[in-house]
């Protein structure tokens, strides 16, 4: 039963692990707590329930979703953030400017789905459950897994292997020095948010086919998951955000078959504390990541 | 090849640059001397494009960059060196080195991995090492070594001695000779005044954001008010080789 509710939760951590990547590169190259990327996520899972209500099929509703939301994550930057950041106070108002582009993003939707809750049809996804060494999983979460588990990796192969993510983590290292060697910030704010979208899109569409069911108001909880997955983890710590996406996933499931229902985030969120206290920086994060920007 | 004209740079009204003028042709050694907050370190960042002006011109090879990006000053092969170094701590060496490649975009490269690690011969021993770890003087090293990656035409160095033991300052010294005995073009901020006059051909004297001085090195290196202001009797002395 426990190692059930174990291979649940990995499989739902990976799904975190999908949303709060991309608000932690976003937040390491900028110190901007993205607010709308929970909006972005929705419109990844309304995108992809588009696609399928009109008889495409479901692996374009994936793509559709991706590109989709990692454009609206662009655009997010690009309306809310960039002149902003001009100012040198960006940290607070990219909160308010990014809560204004949620809910701009969430009345969309809402008036799109006139406040119902849309779910995919019945045979989207084939219903197969596999049983293994004692342990169901269904065909669904094997997909689950894999596409988070790909998409980490492909995330991960580019951030640290290729010339664009060198790139990357110059900027979000010293973007001034970054700038003399060559590197266009701008270009790089662009492919960060466009990555940070898409693997929202990616998990929004997950968590649509998982839950089969699909609103506008349906990234809020993951914003906050992301959050506590992010300080968990370490702020700017790509690997920290895996790690504790995959911990807090775990917890989640576990409180959840576990615990009355009403003691499940009590629960989850003193363990949290609990962590914070003994590694206040969270588990792979270093002490200067959490200080704001000295600079003005 | 780079024409500075009349340059000015203020931080929120307060004057920085007060209208500096200077010139560096192709092949020459430049050094700039100045005590500290003169504005040297202005100069530098005003014509890398990191910090706005007040008023002025810069050009480099005839070409007006006045309002030009940072980055893409840099990708005209006009490099700077900041003070402090700035390498990426989080990122290897060679990462370090292979991030300056971005300011090529299709120029052809002038240096590479092994060029760069046959003048310093620590960075390749610590290739793979973050760069982090490294000591001030290899920190330094590295970061030349990255803007060598960038394929300069025009070398900008800013107190590249800055904090190093005097040991560390002359090895980084004996590679700026080296260097530009392969024909690069520098122009080499310092407040070591002494080094910076052995090694370039002709230097300025700024001071509060003005160009007070300016002269051969060697000659500048016998002035009795440059050595009572910058080289010191003492140091004089000491340093004859
Ligand atoms: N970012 C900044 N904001 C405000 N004042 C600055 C800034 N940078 C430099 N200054 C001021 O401009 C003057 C010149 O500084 P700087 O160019 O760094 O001199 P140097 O490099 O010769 O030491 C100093 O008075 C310094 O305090
Ligand atoms: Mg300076």
């Amino acid at each position: 039963m426990i190692a059930q509710q174990l291979l649940n939760g990995i499989v739902v951590g990976g799904v975190y692990a999908l949303f709060a990547l991309g608000f932690n590169l976003v937040f390491g190259i900028q110190r901007i707590l993205n607010l709308a990327h929970g909006a972005v996520f929705m419109a990844g899972a309304f995108t992809a329930w588009y696609t399928v209500v009109n008889g495409g099929p479901l692996w374009l509703g994936f793509l559709l979703a991706m590109a989709l939301s990692g454009c609206l994550s662009v655009l997010i930057e690009l309306v809310c953030f960039r002149r902003l950041r001009r100012t040198g106070d960006e940290e607070f108002g990219a909160i308010i400017s990014s809560i204004g582009a949620s809910l701009v993003i969430m009345t969309i939707a809402q008036r799109i789905s006139g406040t119902r809750i849309v779910r995919f049809p019945f045979d989207t996804f084939p219903i197969q459950i596999y049983q293994v060494a004692g342990l169901r999983i269904s065909l669904l979460q094997l997909f689950m897994a894999a596409a988070a588990f790909a998409l980490v990796v492909v995330m991960a192969w580019f951030v640290y292997r290729t010339p664009w993510g060198r790139r990357i983590r110059a900027v979000t290292e010293n973007a001034r020095a970054a700038m003399l060697t060559g590197v266009n910030p701008n270009a790089v704010y662009r492919q960060t948010y466009f990555m940070a979208g898409a693997l929202a899109g990616a998990a929004g569409v997950l968590v649509g086919l998982a839950f089969n069911s699909i609103h506008y108001m349906m990234g809020e909880p993951y914003l906050l998951f992301g959050f506590v997955i992010i300080i968990l983890g370490g702020l700017g710590s790509i690997p920290g955000a895996l790690l504790a996406a995959l911990l807090f996933g775990m917890m989640q499931t576990l409180t959840i078959a576990f615990l009355p229902t009403g003691l499940t985030n009590a629960v989850i969120f003193l363990g949290l504390f609990l962590i914070l206290l003994l590694r206040p920086h969270g588990l792979l994060g270093r002490e200067e990541a959490g200080q704001l920007r000295g600079r003005r | 090849m780079l024409e500075v004209q009349d340059l000015a740079v203020s931080y929120r009204g307060i004057r920085a640059l007060r209208g500096v003028s200077l010139n560096v042709a192709a092949g020459e050694t430049v050094a700039l001397i100045g005590p500290n907050g003169a504005g040297k370190s202005s100069l530098l960042n005003a014509i890398s494009g990191l910090v706005a002006k007040a008023g002025g011109r810069v050009a480099f090879d005839g070409a007006d960059i006045t309002r030009a990006s940072p980055w893409s000053v840099a990708a005209r092969g006009l490099l700077q060196v900041p003070e402090g170094r700035q390498v990426f701590p989080g990122m290897s060496v060679q990462e370090n080195l292979l991030l300056g490649t971005t300011a090529l975009g299709a120029r052809p490269a002038t240096w590479g991995l092994d060029e760069v690690f046959a003048i310093f011969p620590i960075l390749r021993e610590r290739r793979a090492q973050l760069a982090g770890s490294l000591s001030g003087g290899q920190q330094q090293m590295l970061a030349i070594g990255r803007a060598l990656m960038g394929g300069p035409r025009l070398l900008l160095l800013d107190e590249p001695s800055l904090g190093l033991a005097p040991l560390i300052v002359r090895q980084v010294f004996r590679a700026l000779a080296g260097l530009k005995a392969t024909g690069l073009t520098i122009l080499l901020v310092e407040q070591n005044a002494r080094q910076a006059l052995a090694v370039s051909d002709r230097a300025l004297v700024l001071e509060q954001g003005r160009i007070v001085r300016q002269g051969a090195s060697a000659d500048l290196a016998h002035d009795p008010a440059i050595i009572a202001s910058y080289l010191g009797q003492d140091e004089a002395h000491a340093g004859g080789g």
